[in-house]
């Protein structure tokens, strides 16, 4: 059951964002941001933690969840560290999957090419 | 002299003949369906070169030479060079030439490289300034996507409306001798913009311009499409095509033999192209490919040649302006004058 | 305005009748199958981790660091654009579309050398995003802040 809900928001996430991209004529690059900036707002209003709690995964995995992870770090940091946190929180909390990225970004730029399409 | 019939259509009197044509595709082009018609298909867009604007260069190259060779050429008997690409500055085509010692002008008319190039070419073997000129025109799908768009690995969709960008190249030499197909007429675009901004959907921009730059020369001709064997518009693939049928009918035009080289280029079916081919390399391989040999068949013996261009830089586009365009017509005959 | 008003009110006309149908619903039902198939195997690995032992924290880390690796490992043999052709944003959303977005960009400027290619291209797709997010989150750090202090 909790499977088939994450399957089910995820989906759901995904799908907002093909129309908003379709209807639009969006590109990725702009989607990203949008969906980044609407998870730190809905996390902010703690709308966010309830689609979190139906979906797990579902919710964390787009990047919306990223901006849940961004606001859920800050608001965290601000407790323990106050004005320090506001600085800190966001991205000790994302820095995982930042630097995983960069890591990765570059050593497939030493192995790879990036080839024609067909 | 050109005898001047309107304020853009000339009408020449000397012989200008188009004496031999090459064209260069990628894999891509190459299982569309006019594939069989190219004279060389290049293994894949990166031919073992270390980036793919070399990649460009050597097409060019290899293209200059080809058409060379066809007319039995030496690279000092050809008075000049008239081309151009897509990449900034004219890498490709002035990299490409570097090499010959050719006098060389580089021409920028974004997909509309072509003809701009036939006709700089025939204006100046007509005042008596060349005698052998060779007109060449390129874009490289790898190329152009990371200048214009995106990476090649982001996976992001394209909407129906987009077009490829063809890799390929072609090159003719015009000659003030020969026994042609002649340039006969030209006419020169106008920039036209209808305040289309969006950079996915080029045919629709530019068929404004290829309505404009066709409407003025059957006016100063007093032609219509029946006057011709076929009218090829550039690369304003299936919509942009749609759109200047549905303008001219509009205008109680009947056409007819009406044909797009972005259209050509691809199978739409079974090719992930969206609405078909764009690009200077485009309408350049298809006319020295397809159309040529229609004429060197007899199949073909008048022609209005309309390659459009759409003239915006990723800098225009993303200071929000819109995407002004161009055509420019070229008639090529198989009679002189 | 020099341009022809009749031209332009037919061109209109013409552009209005060519527009071609994006396809919502195969679109959708694509994004639907790959972005929710995305987050279920981010479950299924996350529950392991938990079955594992470890704590909740920690495996959502791990997760995010694998889904990372397996977009940067698809995008960097070819297979990851090809993905999202048919998925769309199925495919850009989920955090492996982001891992995508900064591959794709490291590989193709590879041929600009190591300073001025890769290592300033690579956020060209995904800098703002860093962006957008870390200052909107800021703001939100720094509310939820002065609220603090109004309310203690």
């Amino acid at each position: 059951m909790d499977y088939l809900l994450t399957f089910i928001v995820g989906g759901i996430i995904c799908v907002i964002a093909q129309i908003i991209m379709d209807s639009r004529k969006l590109v990725s690059g702009e989607i990203l941001v949008i969906y980044i900036t609407a998870g730190v707002i809905l996390s902010a209003l703690g709308i966010y933690e309830y689609v979190v709690q139906i979906g797990g995964c579902g919710a964390t995995v787009p990047l919306t969840g990223f901006g849940y992870s961004l606001v859920k770090g800050t608001i965290r940091a601000v407790n323990e560290f106050g004005l320090i946190g506001v600085f800190t929180g966001g991205l000790t909390a994302t820095s995982a999957g930042i630097c995983a990225a960069i890591v990765f970004g570059y050593l497939m730029s030493l192995i790879g090419k990036a080839k024609t399409k067909y | 002299m050109a005898q001047k019939l309107e304020r853009q259509t000339y009408k020449f009197h000397n012989t200008i003949s188009i004496n031999a044509e090459y064209a260069i595709v990628g894999r891509e082009e190459e299982e569309g369906p006019l594939g069989s018609l190219f004279d060389e298909v290049i293994c894949d867009d990166n031919c073992s070169a270390k980036s793919y604007e070399l990649s460009e260069i050597d097409l060019i190259k290899k293209c200059l030479l080809g058409v060379m060779s066809k007319a039995d050429f030496e690279p000092n008997q050809v008075d000049m060079v008239i081309g151009g690409d897509l990449l900034d500055q004219l890498t490709a085509t002035t990299f490409g030439v570097k090499d010959y010692g050719f006098p060389y002008w580089g021409i920028y008319g974004a997909c509309s490289t072509f003809s701009l190039g036939l006709q700089i070419g025939a204006v100046s073997i007509e005042a008596g300034c060349a005698d052998n000129v060779i007109v060449s025109a390129s874009s490289h799908f790898s190329t152009s996507e990371r200048q214009y768009r995106t990476p090649l690995e982001l996976g992001s969709q394209s909407p129906p409306t987009a077009q490829r960008t063809v890799t390929g190249v072609g090159s003719v030499i015009l000659s003030g001798r020969g026994n042609g197909p002649y340039v006969t007429y030209i006419t020169k675009g106008k920039v036209i913009d209808f305040d289309q901004n969006d950079p996915f959907d080029m045919g629709t921009a530019m068929a404004p311009a290829a309505f404009d730059t066709i409407y003025n020369h059957f006016k100063a001709t007093n032609t219509s499409f029946e006057d011709y064997d076929a009218v090829f518009t550039g690369d304003l693939a299936s919509i942009g095509h749609d759109i200047v049928t549905r303008m001219f009918e509009e205008k109680k035009f009947k056409v007819r033999n009406y044909f797009d080289c972005g259209s050509l280029m691809y199978d739409r079916e079974n090719q992930y192209v969206n609405a078909g081919g764009s690009g200077a390399g485009c309408c350049a391989s298809v006319f020295c490919s397809y159309i040529m040999k229609m004429f060197r068949n007899k199949e073909l013996s008048k022609v209005l040649f309309v390659p459009t261009g759409a003239l915006l830089s990723p800098t225009s586009q993303q200071q929000g302006q819109t995407i002004p365009s161009i055509a420019h017509a070229v008639v090529i005959n198989s009679k002189r004058g | 305005m020099t341009q022809n008003i009749d031209d332009r009110k037919s061109f209109e006309r013409a552009k209005k009748n060519t527009r071609p149908k994006t396809n919502y619903i195969k679109n959708s039902v694509m994004a639907f199958g790959v972005g929710g198939s995305i987050c279920l195997i981010a479950q299924l690995v996350t529950n392991m981790f938990l079955s594992w032992g470890l704590s909740e924290s920690e495996a959502s880390i791990l997760v995010t660091v694998i889904l990372v690796f397996l977009g940067s490992f698809f995008t960097g043999i070819g297979v990851y654009d090809k993905l999202g052709k048919f998925a769309g944003a199925g495919s850009i959303v989920p955090i492996t579309g982001f891992a995508n977005s900064i591959v794709s960009s490291a590989m193709e400027f590879k041929a600009e050398g190591p300073v001025f290619g890769v290592g300033a291209k690579m956020f060209s797709v995904a800098g703002p995003v860093i962006v957008y997010g870390v200052v909107s989150s800021w703001i939100v750090g720094l509310v939820y802040y002065l609220y603090l202090l109004i309310a203690r």
